[in-house]
This record gives structure tokens, C-alpha cells and sequence, in this order.
């Protein structure tokens, strides 16, 4: 077993229950997960598996109904939420299958909406290089509702690696592109995730986009499959 | 990332247009009222010297004798006289009412007269009163009389030489009702005349001027000795009547400006939540950026704080130019110069805007700091809570208390707070269930625009509700108002009279009856008039002190114009007790108002002489039937041997005018009401005054528009998602925008309707409760109110829809997943 100094995430025995109609739903249980630096892990399971929910917890965005989440040695659940916002700030970056930019910012804008939010100055020139870096140096002020799906995505992209995150966290990236943008965007995100030795836990349905990854986790009825 | 950077790009959005524009108008209506109000308020501190024409005034209906007159005299104060009475001026065949004051030559003590030598000339600062012989009249006598400077009017017995026309008397500033031109003359000239005598309503002034504490002794002094019927007026209790119809206005006016704060306060509500709507998935991102709750509520907090601030100062540039338009409509009411407003309006302005802001924005806003993250990934998460009345709880009554405080008193306050909310609340009702109704109608081609009637029932309803309220508001002003006047021209029964004939002496009584039966007048009646203080009521001494209501002290303390009859007038009805030959009539209003019963004694003082009789009957007057009317009526016996002078009132078809000037010249010492002009001149104060109000009412009407726009938008996202779907299940461009027409006309439909039957129960009420009149139901207003819905609704709808329609389905559907 390693220290849980070297693993940059551990879950131990994460359960979910909601409560549904007249009874309980047992969304997740016993999940044991350990992501080491610069690993890239997919997370795969049918459509009501509770993936995003997995991921959700593992970011700290929900809680869990039992065990813990450590994210560089952090209990996540220990902290508040504010300090757990904070903690998402520093060291996670995100990426979703909406995009989920924001429509009154531009491009630029929105890439550099997490380093004005921790006060870096430079903000705007790191986000004008990193859409650069993502092939949209011609789009910077262009609002979301003028880029293509591909395109918002690689702004959410370059938003999610300009703080060069620790930990990037993706939910299905590519699950409102086509194939051909879409093929497009996972390219990109493996790069940066060399470039910065990002580790990467990706969500996805898609088991060829699972197989780029180093290591797979399938879901199944809540739990992970041996 | 700061507050301002995120202003600047929402504001880039479009997302706050209309929330600013509810803070600026709210501001401007607010600040409009106030910046003139201060100015007005500002002259009356600076003119108070010069309104009094002294430091300290004493009037007396009566000729000053005893103590008064001798301390004032004794005290070593600057002092000068006056009288002051109505009477006719004359010249050649024309005659015209005159407001004479007669003065000596120190007055006026504070203040300057001008005069100038010629109509349209300039003017200049007079060094004292006319001289003896001469008189001094206002520009519209020279033009009724055609008596240039230089040539000679008739008072009375006298003949005077017109010596200066006058431009301003710093009396009479600040003057509402003015339908008698001034004529200033010389005190000593005034035995001459022969005007003074009996029956003449004179009043007796005496001035006094000094240092402050000179004048605070002689105050002192005074006013222990000051009888019935006398008054003393220093600056702060001078010219009450003018603070009382100033202040009364300014209520009025705040009150006005306070409906559009109100109706902001609704369009910021509707405006702040889609704010919040559209903004949770983007604090949702920046949760999961790094945000803290503090931070978002922070950034979102200072957004607003920095837009009301800027839009507030907007807002009072406006009001700052804005009440110059005010005065205008006001110009000949408040005849004074005004000096610039001061800041502390603005400060105003802006706690309306804050308590705007507090009250009606922050609460939705607080909603953004408690995002959860989660939603990012679960979009049901941290849905935008429904809008609950009680979160603005806090607004309105902060509001509710404003409205009151300007109110000024808290019964018409709770009065107009509670009727404004009730009728809010019954608007909404009755646009609800009349929607719903209207959704169920089956016509075919109409029937989906109809349905969605129900589908938006809410937010079509605070539409409805909201149109309706501005446009009953609208109505009322114009149409109801028209209406209102000309029921009350017919109602005067076509023999009213139009001319009151005062001051006829006993012994002219004959020649006046034969001229005016020579002249074709022999139904007018002369009653006999004698003037009488109440001194004492069941052998009890009354005062002024004894009633607390205003009205009532006024009734008491003045003179009563007695009259004697051997039976009831015809147009008076018996609604009490026995008509007598040795009881008292009295009119059954004031006999409430006063507290006076059938079997009540009241004492009369006439000229130092007393007399008694008991309270032997009630009598109902036709006070609209312009003929004389008379609060006491006593026995002949007892008040036939007091000196009487005789009043008249009849009509005077216009080919006979001519005559009366016959009449005036004949007997120079009458006056001679024109009562047609008098009605006019009130006509006139009130037009100006509903000028005023309407001006200030636009900007209520401009914030209702808001409320409307917002509601409307509200629903716009709904609406384009509807829109796309029906275009995915093959409805055409055409079809949805038929369906979109159909229903906003039945809104505006709806919208005007209500306005109507709004305006019309409000008009009913006010004609029979108030009025007393019979309002015919208006043809007009039927048509005008659904117009003027439809039109204004329309207009709203053709701006949102045009987004609504141009979407491209796909791009909807995509963006609302």
C-alpha cells in the first residue's frame, strides 16, 4: 500500500445514500480509490452508475454519507466549504460535459476568471498564452454563444489548466461534441496533461476514450468491479 | 476580480439595464419633488420677512382700540397701518373688482414695493407707499380699467390719481387666489371714500419692526392682550393659510413620486431575480474556481452597490432638471423667484435608492452566495427559490413607512399605503381569474395562444395587474377628471346666479331695488346682513381654545354673517325643530361641527352689544346652488335694530351687463362679484396643480412600464424554449408568432378593461361621495382604456418577442439542457 503522502487522491470506503420516495437509494458503496501523481484515470460504468456522482464527492462538491477523501494529504470533509472552495481554487481544475463557461465573459475572460479570483495580476496575459496554447489565439473576445461546441470546449480547457491544477477532474468532456471535435478535444487534453504532468481522473461512457488511459475503474451497481 | 470589472461586463450583457433604469426613475421622481420643495421652502424663509412686509403683524377683523394699539406704540418699535377690503374700482363705464389696501407711509416695514411708470416698463425699488390723492394699481387693473399712470379711477366717493403702476408687493407673493387686482392707496384718503362702513369685511392691520429680541418682548407683550377676532403673525406663524396650501401640496406631490419608488421597487424585484437565475450556474463555476460564499456575495453585493450609486446620482441629475419643468407648471401659483435647491434632496433620493436596493434587490441577491458547487454536475441542485412575498417584506414596509412619513399623517398615509396594496391585490385577482377564464375559451385558430394564457398565469397576471394600475391612474387624470367638470358645470341649475352684490346700505335700499327691477332683476332678493362674534354658548363664554379641529376654530373665532327673515328661504329645507319667530336657524353642518343642539343658547356680540336666543331649528343649505345662504338666521325683533347692511345674489344674462355698470357707478360704494370669473380663477389653480402632478405622475408611469417590461421578460426564457419546441413539432414562424399576438391582445384586452371599470367605480365614487354629482358612464373612457392596453402591451411584447422568435430552436434546446 503507498504512504498516502505520494498518492495525490485517496477514497476509502465512500458510500452514497439519497433518500427517494418511500425509501433509500444506495447510490455508491465502499469505494476504495488511490490516484498517484500524473496518473490518468478513467472512470466508466452505464448511464445511472453514479459516476458523476463519484466524481462529484471525489471534488469535494457534494458529501459523501460515509468515509473520507484526501486530496495531497487534505481531509477534504474536515475542511468547510468555503475552505474546501479554496482548496478547489489551488489545486483542482475542471472540466464538464456543458462546457459551463460563462455567456457575459469572453473568451479571455473566462479563462481568466480563476487566477483573478486567487488575485494573480498577470491573469489576463497567462489566459491570452493558454488560448493561444489551445489553437484559439484569433477568439479571444468572443463571447460562448459565438464558438462552436469545440471550441467552447477548449476555452473550458485552457480555463481548467491555465492555474496548472494539480488535479483534473472531467466529467464526459466530450459527450456534447461530435465525434470529429471531439476526437479533437481529448487530443488536446492529453497534451496538456503531459505538458503540466497534470493527474487526471476523466468520467466518461466512452470505453475507447477509456482505453487512452493508463488505468480503468468500472462501476457496476454502486461499486467498483474487480 | 473586482466589483466593478464584473458591473462592466454584466452591464455589457444588457443583463441590468433594466434595473438601473427603475433605481433612476425612482430616484428622479423622488428628487424632482424634492429639489422643488426645497427651493419653495427656501423662498418662504427668505421672503418671510417681506411676506409679512414686517417682523410682526397684528390683524384684527375689527378697528384696533385699547391696550394693543398703545403697547405697540409705547414700545418705540417701528410701526405702520393698513386696511384691507374688496371693493370696485371704476373708470368711465368700467368697473372691476379690487383687492384695496390702504397703507401708511412707513409701510411696509421689511421688503420693498417696485413700481414702474408705464406697462412693460422696467420697473424699480419704491422708497415708500403712494402719496395722499394717489394710487398705485396692479398691471391688470390698467388694462379692465384702461387707466394708464397719469389718469384718474373712482373708489367710492373719491376720485384718485393713478400715480405708478405696481409691479410687486411683497405681500402678495405667494397668493392663490387672486381674482381682485391690487389697488394700494393712501390710509388718509380713506374717510373720503365713504367705503369703510357697515357691512364692509375689512381687516386691520398693524406692523411692527425691530431687532429680534426687541420683537420677542413686544411679542411677549402682546399676546396676552390680544382679544377675539385679533391675531398676531411673526415669521414662524406667519401667512399660515400659505404654509398650510404649500405644505398640502408638496404632501401631495411627494406622495406621487413616492408611487413610482414603489412600482421601481417591483420592476427591481422582477429584474434582480432573473439577475440571480441567469447567474447560478455561473457562480456555481466559480464555486468550483475558488469562490467562497463571502466572495460571491461580496462581488455580487458590490455589483449592485456600485450601479445604485451611479444610477441614484443619475436619477438626481434628472430631478435636478426635472423640477425647473415643476415650477413651470406652477409659475403663476408660486409668483416668487425661486433661489437654486440645495443638496439635501439628492441625499433623499439616494436613501430611496438604498432602501430600493436593500429592500427589493438584496434579498434575491443573497440567494447566489448558497449556490451549492454540486450544481455543476447535478443542475437540479440549488434551483432559484420561488419568490416569496416575505423575502421583500422588509422593502415594502420600508416603503409603506416612507409613503407614510410624507403622507405626513398617518390616516391619509395608512390610507393611500392600503388602498394602493388593495388595489394591487384585487387588480391581480380579477387579471388571474379573468385569464384563466379567457384560456378555456374554444376557439380553434386562437386556441393556443389562449391556453399558454394559463401556462404564464402568474406572470401574465402581474402584467395585467401592474398595466391596468398605471393606465386606472392615467384615466382618472385625464378623462375622469374632464368628466368630473362638466357633470359639475351642468349640475348649476341655468338661473344660478352669476353675480353677488355686496355692501348695499339701508338707505340705498330703495334706489338699488328700482334700478335692478328697471333692469329686469326684480327676483333678486336683498337679505339683510349683520355682523356678529359668538361669545357664549348656554350662558358659557366660548374661545378658540375650546375646539380642537382646525375647521371649527376657524368658524368660531370669525365674525358670523347674521341675517333676519320673517320665514325660512325657499332654498333652504327644515331638518330640525320649529321654525320661530324669536328662535335662532341654524345650518345643521356647522351646529355638528360646533357641537350647538336644538335648545342651545348662543350670545351674540354685535359691535359691543349683546343679545341671546335659543337654537330653534336645523336648516339644510344648497351651498351648489349659488344662491345666499346664511349659517344663522335670528328672530327680526331682536337683530332689526343693529346696523345691517344688505347682500344680493342673481343672474345677469350677458346682454345686460352693460347695465351693472350703471349700477356701480351709481352707487360706487357696492361691490360686485363676478362669480364666473372666480370660478374660473379656481378652475385655473386647479389645472395648474393637476399639471404638476400629472408631470411627476409620468415618472410612476414610467416605472409601471418597467414592471411591465420586467415581468414580461421574465418569462422570456420560458417563452423561447416553448417557441423551439413548437418549432421542432413543425409549427411555423407564423403560427408561433400568432399564438404569441393572441395572447398579449388578451392581455392588453384584459389589461385595458380593468383600467376602465377601474377608473369608472373610482370616478362614481368620488361624483356621488364626494361631489355629490351625477356621472353619466363615459363612452370615452370604454374605448380609450382597452386602446391604451393594448397599444402600451403591444408595444412591450413587439420588443421581447422579436428575441423570442428569432432563436434558432436548436441553439434553445441545446443552451436549456
Amino acid at each position: 500500500m503507498q504512504s498516502q503522502k505520494k498518492n495525490v487522491l485517496i477514497a476509502s470506503g465512500i458510500g452514497k445514500v439519497v433518500k427517494s420516495g418511500s425509501g433509500e437509494l444506495v447510490i455508491l458503496r465502499d469505494i476504495d480509490l488511490a490516484v498517484t501523481p500524473g496518473e490518468a484515470v478513467a472512470v466508466v460504468g452505464a448511464s445511472g452508475s453514479g459516476k458523476s456522482t463519484l466524481l462529484a464527492l471525489l471534488a469535494g462538491l457534494d458529501t459523501p454519507t460515509s468515509g473520507t477523501v484526501h486530496i495531497d494529504g487534505q481531509d477534504l470533509f474536515q475542511l468547510d466549504e468555503d475552505r474546501r472552495a479554496e482548496l478547489r481554487g489551488r489545486m483542482l481544475g475542471f472540466v464538464f460535459q456543458s462546457f459551463q463557461l460563462l455567456p457575459a465573459l469572453t473568451a479571455l475572460e473566462n479563462v481568466a476568471l480563476p487566477l483573478e479570483l486567487s488575485g494573480d495580476e498577470n491573469a489576463e496575459e497567462r489566459a491570452r498564452q493558454m488560448l493561444v496554447r489551445v489553437g484559439l489565439g484569433e477568439r479571444l473576445q468572443h463571447y460562448p454563444k459565438h464558438l462552436s461546441g469545440g471550441e467552447q470546449q477548449r476555452v473550458a480547457l485552457a480555463r481548467a489548466f491555465v492555474v496548472r491544477p494539480k488535479l483534473l477532474l472531467a466529467d464526459e468532456p466530450t459527450g456534447s461534441l461530435d465525434g470529429q471535435s471531439g476526437a479533437a478535444v481529448i487530443t488536446l487534453l492529453f497534451e496538456l496533461n503531459r505538458e503540466q504532468g497534470t493527474t487526471l481522473i476523466l468520467v466518461t461512457h466512452d470505453e475507447a476514450l477509456a482505453a487512452r488511459c493508463v488505468r480503468t475503474v468500472r462501476l457496476i451497481g454502486g461499486r467498483i468491479a474487480a | 476580480m473586482t466589483s466593478l470589472r464584473m458591473l462592466r461586463r454584466d452591464w455589457r450583457a444588457g443583463e441590468l439595464r433594466v434595473l438601473a433604469a427603475a433605481l433612476v426613475i425612482a430616484v428622479a421622481s423622488v428628487t424632482t419633488v424634492g429639489f422643488f420643495a426645497d427651493r419653495v421652502s427656501q423662498a418662504l424663509v427668505r421672503d418671510a420677512h417681506q411676506l409679512l412686509g414686517a417682523d410682526l403683524v397684528l390683524v384684527a377683523d375689527h378697528p384696533w382700540s385699547g391696550k394693543v394699539p398703545e403697547l405697540l406704540r409705547s414700545s418705540g418699535a417701528r410701526h405702520a397701518e393698513a386696511l384691507n377690503f374688496i371693493s370696485m374700482a371704476l373708470r368711465g363705464g368700467k368697473n372691476q373688482l379690487a383687492g384695496v389696501k390702504a397703507v401708511t407711509s412707513k409701510y411696509p416695514l421689511r421688503g420693498r414695493l417696485r413700481t414702474a411708470v408705464a406697462l412693460g416698463a422696467s420697473d424699480a425699488a419704491a422708497e415708500r407707499g403712494p402719496d395722499p390723492g394717489t394710487v398705485w394699481i396692479e398691471e391688470r387693473m390698467v388694462t379692465a380699467l384702461d387707466a394708464p399712470v397719469g389718469s384718474t379711477i373712482r373708489l367710492g366717493r373719491s376720485e384718485l390719481r393713478v400715480a405708478a403702476i405696481l409691479t410687486l408687493e411683497p405681500e402678495r407673493t405667494a397668493n392663490f387666489f387672486n381674482i381682485a387686482p391690487r389697488v394700494l392707496m393712501n390710509l388718509a384718503d380713506i374717510p373720503a371714500t365713504g367705503l369703510v362702513q357697515t357691512g364692509s369685511r375689512v381687516s386691520y392691520y398693524l406692523y411692527a419692526a425691530g431687532e429680534p429680541d426687541f420683537i420677542a418682548a413686544l411679542e411677549k407683550n402682546i399676546r396676552p392682550a390680544l382679544a377675539r377676532g385679533e391675531r398676531l403673525d411673526t415669521l414662524e406663524s406667519g401667512r399660515p393659510e400659505i404654509r398650510a396650501a404649500i405644505e398640502r401640496a408638496q404632501r401631495f406631490l411627494s406622495l406621487t413620486a413616492l408611487l413610482a419608488a414603489i412600482l421601481a421597487g417591483v420592476a427591481i424585484a422582477l429584474g434582480t431575480r432573473r439577475f440571480v437565475e441567469r447567474h447560478l450556474d455561473g457562480c456555481a463555476v466559480m464555486r468550483c474556481l475558488g469562490a467562497t460564499q463571502a466572495r460571491l456575495l461580496a462581488l455580487h453585493a458590490g455589483e449592485f452597490l456600485v450601479l445604485g450609486t451611479l444610477a441614484c446620482a443619475v436619477g438626481a441629475l434628472i430631478g435636478y432638471g426635472a423640477q425647473a419643468a415643476v415650477g413651470a407648471a406652477l409659475a403663476d401659483l408660486i409668483r416668487a423667484e425661486l433661489p437654486r435647491p440645495g443638496p439635501w434632496p439628492a441625499l433623499q433620493g439616494f436613501l430611496v435608492g438604498l432602501v430600493l436596493l436593500l429592500g427589493f434587490a438584496l434579498p434575491p441577491l443573497l440567494q447566489l452566495k448558497d449556490v451549492p458547487a454540486l450544481r455543476v454536475i447535478r443542475r437540479e441542485s440549488g434551483a432559484p427559490r420561488g419568490g416569496a412575498l416575505a423575502a421583500y417584506a422588509s422593502g415594502f414596509v420600508a416603503l409603506g413607512a416612507l409613503l407614510v412619513w410624507q403622507a405626513g399623517d398617518l390616516k391619509l398615509g395608512a390610507y393611500v399605503v392600503g388602498g394602493f396594496a388593495a388595489a394591487v391585490l384585487v387588480f391581480f385577482a380579477i387579471a388571474w381569474a379573468v385569464l384563466n377564464g379567457l384560456s378555456r375559451v374554444r376557439i380553434r385558430r386562437l386556441r393556443y395562444g389562449l391556453a399558454n394564457l394559463r401556462r404564464h398565469a402568474r406572470g401574465n397576471a402581474v402584467q395585467v395587474a401592474s398595466l391596468a394600475l398605471g393606465l386606472t391612474a392615467v384615466l382618472l387624470l385625464t378623462f375622469t377628471r374632464n368628466d368630473l367638470v362638466e357633470a359639475w358645470r351642468r349640475a348649476a341649475p341655468p338661473d344660478a346666479p352669476n353675480r353677488f352684490l355686496l355692501g348695499v346700505q339701508r338707505d340705498q335700499l330703495d334706489g338699488v331695488k328700482q334700478f335692478l327691477a328697471k333692469n329686469g332683476l326684480r327676483e333678486a332678493e336683498l337679505y339683510p346682513m349683520v355682523r356678529g362674534r359668538v361669545v357664549a354658548v348656554n350662558r358659557g363664554a366660548v374661545n378658540e381654545a375650546d375646539y380642537s379641529e382646525e375647521r371649527a376654530r376657524r368658524l368660531i373665532e370669525r365674525e358670523f354673517n347674521l341675517s333676519y327673515m320673517d320665514a325660512m328661504p325657499a332654498h333652504n329645507t327644515l331638518a330640525a325643530g320649529r321654525w320661530t319667530a324669536d328662535g335662532l336657524s341654524v345650518e345643521e353642518g356647522i351646529a355638528e361641527r360646533l357641537g350647538w343642539k336644538l335648545g342651545d343658547e348662543l350670545t351674540f356680540n354685535i359691535g359691543g352689544e349683546t343679545f341671546s336666543a335659543p337654537i330653534s331649528s336645523l336648516r339644510r343649505l344648497r351651498w351648489d346652488s349659488m344662491k345666499v345662504n346664511f349659517f344663522v338666521i335670528a328672530p327680526p325683533a331682536v337683530l332689526g335694530k343693529f346696523p345691517t347692511s344688505y347682500i344680493s345674489a342673481f343672474r345677469v344674462p350677458p346682454e345686460r351687463e352693460g347695465a351693472l355698470n350703471q349700477l356701480a357707478t351709481e352707487f360706487p360704494n357696492l361691490t360686485l362679484v363676478d362669480v364666473g370669473a372666480a370660478l374660473k380663477q379656481a378652475q385655473d389653480v386647479a389645472d395648474q396643480l393637476i399639471a404638476a402632478v400629472q408631470f411627476i405622475f409620468l415618472f410612476a408611469l414610467g416605472a409601471g412600464l418597467l414592471v411591465l417590461y420586467s415581468a414580461l421578460v421574465a418569462t422570456e426564457d420560458e417563452r423561447r424554449r416553448e417557441a423551439a419546441v413548437m418549432r421542432v413539432y413543425g409549427a411555423s414562424r407564423a403560427q408561433v408568432a400568432r399564438a404569441q399576438r393572441v395572447e398579449f391582445l388578451a392581455m392588453g384586452l384584459t389589461a385595458g378593461l380593468l383600467a376602465t371599470v377601474g377608473a369608472g367605480v373610482i370616478g362614481q365614487l368620488l361624483a356621488r361621495r364626494v361631489f355629490e354629482l351625477d356621472l353619466p358612464p363615459s363612452v370615452a373612457l370604454l374605448v380609450a382604456g382597452p386602446l391604451a392596453g393594448l397599444a402600451l402591451l403591444s408595444l412591450n411584447a413587439w420588443l421581447s418577442s422579436r428575441k423570442v422568435l428569432r432563436a434558432s430552436p436548436a441553439l434553445t434546446l441545446r443552451e436549456s439542457a
